[in-house]
């Protein structure tokens, strides 16, 4: 793992060449993580990858978690790896939601952010699964359908706000009250 | 016994000790629930100790001859859902079941297939009868072997005709039939109104 230090100057590194795109770093127990612009996500990717002397060249896991009800909402995680040197570093892209952002949640519109599939093979169907539990659009994704729940399935299961669905069951005690 | 051995009598007292008369249809559903065909089929957990436990030599169905699993749903007449029936699963199991040739009967094992169990979520169906026929739930989670013995014995015994009932006044529960409790058990309850309507706005969104 890069430590805390070699994370600033991996953030420097990156602001030489893309500037304004990492907006905060993290070194929580003792994780690595750069907090980018999600406009910026493939350039940093593509530094991080490409650049002798980091070449993370491996996307071991893209996910997405729902930080309702801060702001901005979404973030899009990128776990890399260099399996050289055995480090590892996260790249957080935070994305805010554009349905409460115009003032009308339930709009229907999603967040979007740039498809990695270019830079990194494994994210087509890690992409697929974002998509499919959070509503995030990977643009430029060459398929970005569902994955694993039914194609007809309408909702964004894994978001903080949808209801969590089943339903009540009677029993005796409970009787007066749902029966 | 060779003809002329008996006569008269001590023929017809043969006759009476040896001979059984009955129905062919009793005879007919004596032979079905003592030779079933389960489906190789398993869904969770549940799947550990229904077709796989139960057919090994520590419990042996066989003992109730019902040993014989089939992998394709046409040879099979039981189908046991073993475990949590997700909504992607659900016409799957569906088409499984209306593959299987007539007569046929479904078990509902443990809680996930009965009522959705522990998951109360937005993927999995709260309780298989819900797209399916069910002939029998079986409690636990998951139940002992031991119990989808007694349970395939209750199964066994409704196939015959004679399915054990009167439990409720056994247990003094007379009353509690779903259509004699009548109006709000036919409706949906408050809460599942609620989230049902929370869930069109969200679709609609």
């Amino acid at each position: 793992m890069p430590d805390a230090p070699g994370l600033e100057l991996i953030r420097g590194e990156i602001e030489r060449d893309h500037p304004g795109s990492v907006l905060a770093t993290s070194f929580d127990r003792e994780q690595p993580a750069l907090v980018v612009d999600s406009e910026q996500i493939l350039a940093v990717l593509a530094w991080l990858r490409d650049t002798p002397g980091q070449h993370y060249t491996f996307l071991s896991s893209l996910h997405v978690a729902d930080y309702l009800p801060a702001t901005p909402r979404f973030a899009v995680h990128y776990e890399l790896l260099n399996r050289d040197r055995v480090e590892r570093i996260r790249v957080k892209a935070m994305l805010a939601d554009p349905a409460a952002e115009q003032g009308a949640p339930g709009t229907g519109v999603l967040p979007e952010i740039d498809s990695c599939v270019s830079l990194f093979p494994t994210a087509n169907f890690q992409e697929r699964e974002a998509f499919d539990f959070f509503g995030i659009v990977f643009v430029g994704h060459p398929d970005l359908t569902r994955i694993l729940l039914p194609e007809d399935y309408v909702g964004w299961p894994q978001r903080r706000d949808f209801p969590i669905g089943g339903e009540p069951v009677t029993f005796t005690y409970n009787e007066h009250n749902y029966g | 016994m060779l003809r002329g051995d008996l006569e008269g009598e001590d023929l017809e007292r043969y006759v009476e000790e040896r001979v059984v008369t009955t129905t062919f249809e009793k005879l007919q559903n004596w032979a079905r629930s003592n030779s079933i065909f389960p489906l190789t089929f398993g869904l969770a957990c549940c799947a550990i100790e229904a077709p796989i436990s139960v057919v090994t030599a520590r419990y042996d169905l066989a003992r109730f001859g019902a040993e014989a699993l089939r992998a394709s749903p046409r040879q099979a007449d039981m189908i046991i859902l073993s475990g949590r029936v997700s909504i992607k699963m659900a016409p799957v199991v569906r088409r499984l079941y209306d593959q299987m040739l007539e007569p046929k009967w479904a078990v509902s094992m443990g809680a996930c297939s009965s009522s959705g169990g522990m998951f109360s979520n937005y993927a999995v169906v709260q309780g298989a009868d819900k797209f399916m026929p069910i002939d029998l739930h079986i409690p636990g989670c998951p139940p002992r072997p031991e119990a989808v013995l007694y349970g395939f014995t209750k199964l066994q015994r409704k196939i015959q005709g004679s399915p054990d009932q009167g439990w409720r006044q056994r247990y003094n529960a007379a009353g509690t039939e779903e259509w004699a409790r009548g109006g709000p058990a036919s409706r949906p309850s408050p809460e599942a109104a609620e989230a049902y309507e929370k869930a069109r706005e969200l679709s609609r969104a």
